[in-house]
């Protein structure tokens, strides 16, 4: 335990933690709701970067269990008022999410490569399709709004949805954050995490020396299909409102890209990649009307001369200016 | 009206066909899904539409074949233009980044086509009022419908020619079967998955440009034409010509019957039978492993 504490990552950690409990101080409210939208969507990118770094397949449809998670909470709302506690929504985000991702990853980790990326697209579009087709249970293209919650208890009545989530909710989001990053941080050093990089390496001496490859690939999928349930379960309150677009497959093109823009080689990229790319699309947003050609634009520019993302980006010019020693 | 229905089938799996035909040489030939297919289609539309609505004047089949080589052109040469600056350097890169530079491409042709021809929609019905309607055992049934079905039935034999009978055609296979062996028989790689991706690009033009008379051409056109295809591709078999053929039909028809009896059941259908082929034949109906 001790030799974990007191290592260059954990201080970098315990820095980045003071500084995200300090930044109500001086962000401006918009850019502090900006920065909750963004740290939930980071724990999705953890939960991507599982599958992409560490067990080497890449889904295109994680948006699907970011929905699942999200309408976890906003059916719960719309059926079980009464039960509609924080407590409630974000078990009842982390259950769908991982049944969901039980099921469709059963399927999906038969396959690798191209085919496991073209079934995870294609699930989730049905996922995609059931939820704006099915308007009397889910409110179809219209989404479902979500509400504030009571938390263990606690009711927030008369709050303004503003105050409430640049007051109180900033800092729910940041434990979660935090605990969930540490989470994983645990499972990819874990045993567990060194043979699903050794599924990934080599699928065949995987299996020759005793790993049953396609169930590690599948506890894995579940991992990160509850991370994005998570991630979605907490981003709907950010957003209070709730729509069958996230699990359309741009929406999942999106959580690649973020997890690239960080860097995926590198555990902390996806998260650096998520609040990035929260405010590089503002930003374009707010400048120009095409801003989907400033991120598009940005996104081909990263893929050809910055493949390893901001971090890896980062990283390789360190190790450049490093002075090299003579040996 | 049983009748009425398998024509609309018909005249919706003419459409697809034309639209995967072009996802499916490019996934064949060079491996790589490209996800602004649809926005090729798109360019096609905005093109066509423009072409159409610029030749008011002139007689309807000029306007038409004008629009259909102008919009076919556009595509092709905007697939020239991006497989010799973008794609080429992705035969060698992870999956991950071939998605990704095609998603990003797909963002960028998106809003040159705002940018370009404004964000408004752009109607063109002038053909398809032209063209009038015939009657069918007792039913009036437009005219423009069946010539999308043939031009769709010329467009799937003329690539049938090319693809069985020309020496390019025999390359571009040969490519799809085992790429090293190909080059190494000396077999000109460049100039060829050139060819093929422009070819792919210009048959999404000439489905676009043929929707439009029927349909607007709005911003997004592209994006349920590119997942329909990815549906039909999927069904079919990654880079099958059959499998294309095969696979727009079947979705072509459960889409018109679903779409007239259970309406609210028609998308998530496709997506349903798409992922039951995927978990029982991955490679498709008619791929190979």
């Amino acid at each position: 335990m001790m030799k974990y504490l007191f290592t260059p990552r954990a201080a970098t950690y315990g820095v980045a933690l003071l500084v995200l409990l300090f930044l109500p101080q001086f962000l401006s409210p918009y850019h502090l709701m900006l920065m909750e939208s963004g740290l939930s969507l980071a724990i999705m990118a953890l939960g991507l970067n599982l599958l992409l770094r560490y067990t080497g397949v890449l889904s295109f449809g994680h948006g699907a269990y970011f929905a699942a998670g999200a309408y976890a909470v906003g059916l719960l709302h719309m059926y079980l008022p009464d039960q509609f506690t924080f407590e409630n929504a974000i078990l009842a985000a982390i259950l769908v999410s991982a049944a969901v991702s039980a099921l469709f990853g059963f399927v999906c980790v038969r396959h690798t490569r191209i085919f496991f990326s073209i079934l995870t697209l294609a699930l989730a579009m049905l996922l995609f399709a059931v939820l704006e087709k099915a308007y009397h249970y889910t409110g179809g293209s219209d989404g479902i709004r979500v509400p504030i919650p009571t938390f263990f208890g606690y009711e927030f009545e008369g709050m303004r949805r503003f105050q409430f989530l640049i007051g109180p909710y900033y800092y729910v989001v940041v434990g979660i954050f935090a605990a969930a990053t540490v989470t994983m941080l645990a499972v990819v050093n874990s045993p567990f995490g060194k043979a699903l990089q050794g599924t990934r390496d080599n699928e065949l001496r995987a299996e020759m020396i005793g790993i049953r490859v396609k169930r590690y690939r599948w506890y894995a999928f579940v991992i990160s299909g509850t991370f994005s349930g998570l991630s979605g379960g907490v981003w709907s309150f950010v957003n209070g409102h709730i729509t069958p677009e996230i699990s359309n497959w741009v929406f999942s093109g999106e959580i690649v890209y973020m997890v690239l823009l960080g860097g995926f080689m590198i555990f902390e990229g996806p998260i650096i990649g998520a609040l990035l790319f929260t405010y590089l699309r503002l930003y374009a947003v707010a400048m120009t009307e095409y801003w989907m050609l400033i991120i598009g634009a940005t996104l081909i520019f990263l893929v050809l001369a910055l493949p390893g993302g901001v971090t890896g980006g980062l990283y390789s010019l360190f190790s450049r200016l490093k002075p090299k020693r003579v040996s | 009206m049983v009748l009425i229905y398998t024509l609309n089938g018909l005249y919706f799996s003419a459409f697809l066909f034309l639209t995967s035909l072009g996802l499916s040489i490019i996934l064949g030939v060079m491996g790589i899904l490209n996800l602004a297919h649809g926005s090729l289609y798109a360019i096609g539309g905005f093109v066509g539409a423009y072409l159409i609505g610029m030749m008011a004047q002139s007689p309807m089949p000029v306007t038409l074949i004008v629009a259909v080589l102008g919009a076919v052109t556009a595509s092709g040469a905007v697939g020239f233009v991006l497989e010799t600056t973008l794609i080429k350097h992705m035969y060698r890169r992870a999956l991950e980044y071939q998605l990704l530079i095609t998603f990003g491409i797909l963002m960028l042709i998106e809003d040159s086509i705002k940018l370009v021809f404004g964000g408004e929609s752009r109607y063109a019905s002038a053909p398809f009022d032209a063209m009038g309607s015939i009657d069918i055992m007792g039913h009036t049934y437009s005219t423009y419908f069946l010539f999308v079905m043939a031009a769709a039935l010329f467009a799937g034999l003329l690539i049938w020619w090319v693809m069985a009978k020309t020496r390019l055609g025999i390359m571009l296979r040969a490519i799809e079967m085992d790429r090293e062996m190909a080059q190494a028989m000396g077999i000109p790689m460049r100039s060829l998955t050139i060819a093929a991706f422009v070819m792919g690009s210009a048959f999404a033009g000439l489905a676009g440009v043929l929707v439009v008379p029927t349909t607007p051409a709005v911003m997004g056109m592209g994006m349920d034409p590119l997942i329909m295809a990815f549906i039909v591709v999927v069904i079919g078999g990654l880079g099958s010509l059959r499998g294309a053929l095969l696979g727009s039909i079947i979705v072509g028809l459960t889409r018109s019957f679903t779409v007239t009896y259970f309406a609210e059941l028609e998308m998530p259908l496709l997506f349903l039978i798409a992922v039951v082929i995927l978990i029982i034949r991955p490679e498709g109906l008619f791929g190979q492993k």
